[in-house]
């Protein structure tokens, strides 16, 4: 438990210099043990070392060899991208809707999209797998899209409105007052201040997006549409015989990386975001 | 002289120095709105519009969908064979020990996983809240288990608990191929996912700390309370409000569980989600009217689970206190 | 530079709520008018209807002759000092103050050159490249200031521009802004609830309340003049103390024993048509030590006894707190005017009296005293409505 106040004795330091550390390896290990497996060589997977004997780069030339992760790759990336940029500008303009305007039907929006928050995603597999399938969608990047954003659009609409209830509006007033057009105070005074919440809030819709497994098993069978992690579970090597252990470990360490220079570069925000909306509680 | 009594006090509108007390003007005006009003409820609809046309296609119709599928006979391999069966269905799927298994299974990794992050979760809370070196490496690091894909880390376990290419199965299971029994499947399904939830936990709940003012510690100190005392006594009373909603957040969530168990045991072993049974009835076998039927289900226990905290415990929707304005 | 005239104007907020009504007030071109009232009494409505922040219900804004009701916040020519100051935080200093110039496409040299004279007037030439959260309050304050005056717009609206500074700066500021307003001679009109603000800063003070102009006028004739109760209580400070009291023969018999009433009181009542029970009102500097005032001038005056609760001594001179026997003066204003006070629940009946005496005086804590008021200072008040009886228009 912490201790309040007092010097900041060198005893103390050490003792949490040694819970960091646990932290650290207890988050870490898990991560470190995929980016070992992934530079194994085919003869020393197997012997369960947490630090590969011999070092090679094979299982990722591999990888990027076979169509079927450069499909995947693509796929997950473009995909991603455009869910996380619809969300995002309907996510802004319903944020600030709600932070900044008064209109009928505000509280509906804000419980129904807190209702889909907490939406079981197998709830809209069944129906959607049906719909889908009607429509042409299914096994499409559209058909992935579509379910991405609206359940990215609820994380969005928090974040966000969070964020713009924080950015004093007495800021346009005084805009106004100092000659600006509604269009000039919002380009020149409001948009600046948001810009960082919306960009938080699209680094936590890109990961949601990015870590989808259940929809993309279920709308997707090809590899028109099939996103990375699905073609991880399918990997099966290039011979029947061939152990996909090295392939597989590769794929996850490149997923991974995206993930990592987030969390590296924006750890802040993330971290902002994330708690924004439950502070409130 | 003398003077009458007045009357008490009446509005004196000739009077220029009158009183103001009578501020009510007319209630007429909450029936016309003025143009500027109406311009801000009208742009108000028009900025949401779009996420709520998505959200209707693609949260709302479905839903209805699923449960009209949900009373049919429906299954892709006999879409002959297809018709209204009523509560059919239902009947089939509750009087089924599969479902009662795998709803088990999943109320199981749901209470323990929940409950270990919830104490895991504190622990790293005030690690980070607290810590005197290093707070930037802790957050950054303890991101990393939110923010990778769950299949990733999930066949980092699987590969760490295989005979032959892990790590834990030599040294912690002896050797033992454990995926391939039901409790300890269970066991490193739920280690999993503690494992990848718990920082979002902590970071919920560090939220929650930054609300404890630091003089309600000192003061609680100098009345001689103790760390103990001060953590049960002070901090979390005044923290429930954060800790409600993270646990919320995260039983819904660990109810949906899928891509931990698809990776680790693919279900195998009677170790199925509700979600893994569902995926199976309709993504493999194609049995639309069961799947759907299994998808209300999940729909409604989440609900109650929703319902249950809300009534219980007095959870605030978050984020929704109607829009601080001007 | 202009003249702004608010002719009838009422603001009707969409909810239903009156927050102004009825509200003339004509202030001339140069004129430092200030707007004051309790929390809540239409103020700062007023102010942002003179902006174009807010729409006017009924009524005309004219500013310089023109009728601007329509008219954007932009196109009024009109700068405004926010309560928060709101500046912008992702500009520095400079790009703050620039910014209203930069919008009206102002060359720049001429900005650089406003920017720079106006930072010279109110000493913010070394901070000009820091961000504002950088700055210490009084220093955001006179970017606020900064930013309205680069422009040289036609008025000057200030919302409680000083409220959010600590005592001492606030005091500092006061006289600079007064200093700044003479300078520049631009209209301004300025909202405070901090009534020495009030007395101090402005050609005229419009006392508000609920939403209607109480009185008009120049500070110290609203001292020595209030038109009725709500004004008596809010100007001044300690308030003016009230006593009710009712007219018998000429005489008034209150708490304080019975007061005689002067000529001119008399004459004033005369064509007042005065209830029989009236309040008293009397400011804390017409009382004194009974025993420092000349026998020539006792005479015109009342002398009572009573114990003294709390003697504070300002070094200038002393307050003296006194409960007196009897019932408290009640009226709608004076209730309004303790509410927002804070002091609405004051324990204890009986009338609670101050009276600013002499430091020499020798009147001790928790002992009697003899203090004497000045008869002729008198106030009187109709309860009912809350009309000052002895009014000198
Ligand atoms: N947007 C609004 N909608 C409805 N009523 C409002 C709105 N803004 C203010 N009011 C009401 O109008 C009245 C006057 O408000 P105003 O802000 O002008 O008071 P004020 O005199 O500036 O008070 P303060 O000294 O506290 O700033 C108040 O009763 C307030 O509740
Ligand atoms: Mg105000």
């Amino acid at each position: 438990m912490a201790g309040i106040g007092g010097a900041v004795t060198t005893g103390r330091k050490a003792r949490w210099t040694v819970l960091n550390v646990l932290v650290v390896v207890y988050a870490l290990f898990p991560v470190l043990w995929i980016v070992s497996l992934s530079f194994k060589t085919k003869e020393t997977l197997g012997d369960g070392n947490f630090i590969p004997r011999e070092w090679t780069f094979d299982n990722y030339k591999t990888i990027f060899s076979t169509t079927e992760f450069v499909r995947a790759l693509v796929n997950s990336i473009g995909i991603a991208l455009i869910a996380t940029a619809v969300a995002v500008v309907f996510g802004t303009m319903a944020a600030y809707a709600i932070a900044r305007l008064d209109f009928p039907g505000k509280r509906l929006l804000i419980g129904v999209s807190l209702l889909i928050a907490m939406f079981p995603q197998i709830s809209l597999v069944s129906p959607l797998f049906e719909i889908e399938r009607g429509l042409g969608l299914f096994d499409t990047w559209p058909g992935l899209i579509l379910p991405y954003i609206t359940f990215a659009l609820p994380l969005a609409i928090y974040t966000l409105s969070a964020f713009f209830r924080e950015i004093p509006w007495e800021l346009e007033k005084a805009a106004k007052m100092d000659g600006a057009t509604p269009g000039q105070a919002f380009r020149r005074v409001i948009a600046p201040l948001a810009a960082p919440g919306v960009f938080t809030t699209a680094i936590l819709v890109f990961i949601f997006c990015w870590n989808d497994f259940l929809f993309a098993i279920s709308l997707t069978s090809t590899e028109a549409s099939r996103t990375v992690p699905v073609a991880l579970s399918f990997f099966t090597g290039s011979s029947q015989f061939e152990d996909p252990t090295g392939s597989i470990a590769a794929a996850a360490v490149v997923i991974t990386i995206p993930i990592i220079l987030f969390v590296l570069f924006f750890q802040r925000r993330i971290v902002a975001g994330l708690t924004s909306g439950a502070v409130k509680g | 002289m003398s003077h009458a009594l007045r009357p008490p006090a009446e509005p004196a509108d000739a009077d220029p120095t009158a009183t103001a007390a009578d501020s009510k003007l007319s209630p007429k005006a909450k029936a016309a709105l003025s143009e500027g009003k109406k311009a801000e409820r009208r742009l108000g609809l028009l900025l949401c519009a779009p996420a709520i046309l998505i959200m209707a296609a693609v949260a709302g119709w479905p839903i209805i969908y699923s449960v009209w599928l949900s009373l049919q006979r429906y299954d892709l391999k006999f879409p002959d064979r297809t018709e209204f069966v009523g509560l059919e269905n239902y009947v089939t799927v509750l009087s089924n020990p599969y479902w009662w298994n795998a709803m088990w299974v999943t109320v199981l990794i749901t209470v323990v996983s929940v409950a270990v992050e919830l104490v895991l979760g504190m622990a790293l809370a005030l690690i980070m809240h607290r810590t005197l070196v290093g707070r930037g490496i802790v957050r950054t690091s303890t991101l990393i288990p939110y923010g990778i894909v769950t299949v990733v880390a999930a066949f980092s376990w699987r590969y760490a608990w295989t005979p032959g290419t892990g790590y834990l199965a030599e040294t912690v299971a002896g050797g033992d191929p454990v995926l391939t029994e039901k409790i300890p499947s269970i066991m490193v399904v739920t280690l999993a996912e503690i494992w990848k939830t718990t920082p979002f936990m902590a970071l919920l709940l560090m939220a929650g700390l930054a609300l404890v003012p630091d003089d309600l510690l000192k003061a609680a100190a100098m009345d001689g309370a103790t760390a103990w005392q001060r953590f049960t006594k002070v901090m979390v009373p005044v923290m429930k409000p954060a800790i409600l909603v993270a646990l919320l957040f995260r039983t819904l969530d660990a109810f949906r569980i899928f891509d931990n168990l698809f990776v680790l045991t693919a279900g195998s072993q009677g170790t199925s989600s509700v979600s893994m049974l569902t995926y199976n009835n309709l993504i493999k076998g194609l049995n639309l009217g069961i799947g759907s039927t299994m998808s209300v289900l999940i729909f409604i226990a989440v609900a109650i689970i929703a319902f249950v905290f809300v009534k219980l415990f007095g959870t605030a929707a978050p984020g929704g206190d109607g829009g601080g304005r001007r | 530079m202009a003249e702004i005239v608010l002719d009838n104007v009422t603001k009707q907020y969409p909810d239903g709520a009156v927050a102004v009504r009825d509200v003339d007030i004509e202030i001339a071109d140069g004129e430092f008018i200030i707007l004051v009232g309790p929390s809540g009494c239409g103020k700062s409505t007023t102010l942002n209807m003179i902006a174009g922040l807010e729409d006017i219900t009924a009524g005309e804004l004219r500013i310089g002759g023109e009728r601007v009701n329509e008219r954007a916040p932009k196109d009024r020519d009109i700068a405004m000092v926010f309560q928060s100051y709101a500046l912008y935080p992702h500009m520095t200093v400079k790009e703050n103050m620039a910014f209203p110039l930069r919008l009206a496409k102002v060359d720049d040299t001429t900005v650089e050159k406003k920017v720079r004279d106006a930072a010279e007037i109110l000493d913010l030439t070394q901070h000009l490249d820091r961000k504002p959260s950088n700055l210490s309050g009084g220093q955001r304050q006179r970017v606020a200031m900064g930013r309205a005056i680069v422009r040289s717009p036609k008025a000057f609206l200030m919302d409680e521009p000083l409220s959010n500074l600590d005592a001492k700066l606030r005091v500092q500021m006061r006289t600079s802004v007064s200093r700044l307003q003479k300078q520049l001679g631009t209209t301004t009109v300025y909202v405070t609830h901090d009534q020495t603000e009030a007395m101090t800063l402005g050609d005229r003070v419009v006392v508000m309340r609920g939403g209607a102009v109480q009185q008009i006028g120049a500070p110290q004739f609203l001292y020595d003049n209030p038109a009725n109760l709500f004004v008596a209580g809010f100007i001044g400070s300690p308030a003016m103390n009230f006593v009710p009291a009712s007219l018998e023969n000429g005489v008034l018999r209150s708490a304080l024993g019975d007061v005689p009433l002067t000529d001119r009181v008399r004459s004033l009542l005369e064509g007042a048509e005065a209830p029989r029970e009236v309040i008293m009102g009397l400011r804390p500097e017409h009382f004194e030590d009974a025993r420092l005032v000349d026998d020539t001038v006792r005479s015109n005056g009342v002398t009572f006894t009573n114990q003294v609760d709390v003697l504070e001594s300002m070094g200038s001179d002393k307050f003296a707190y006194f409960s007196l026997s009897g019932e408290q003066a009640t009226s709608a204003e004076l209730a309004e005017l303790a509410a927002d006070a804070g002091s609405a629940d004051v324990p204890g009946g009986g009338v609670s009296l101050v009276a600013r005496i002499s430091a020499t005086s020798s009147a001790v804590e928790g002992e009697p005293a003899d203090i004497w008021f000045d008869a002729d200072k008198v106030q009187l008040f109709d309860p009912g409505n809350g009309r000052n009886l002895t009014y000198r228009g």
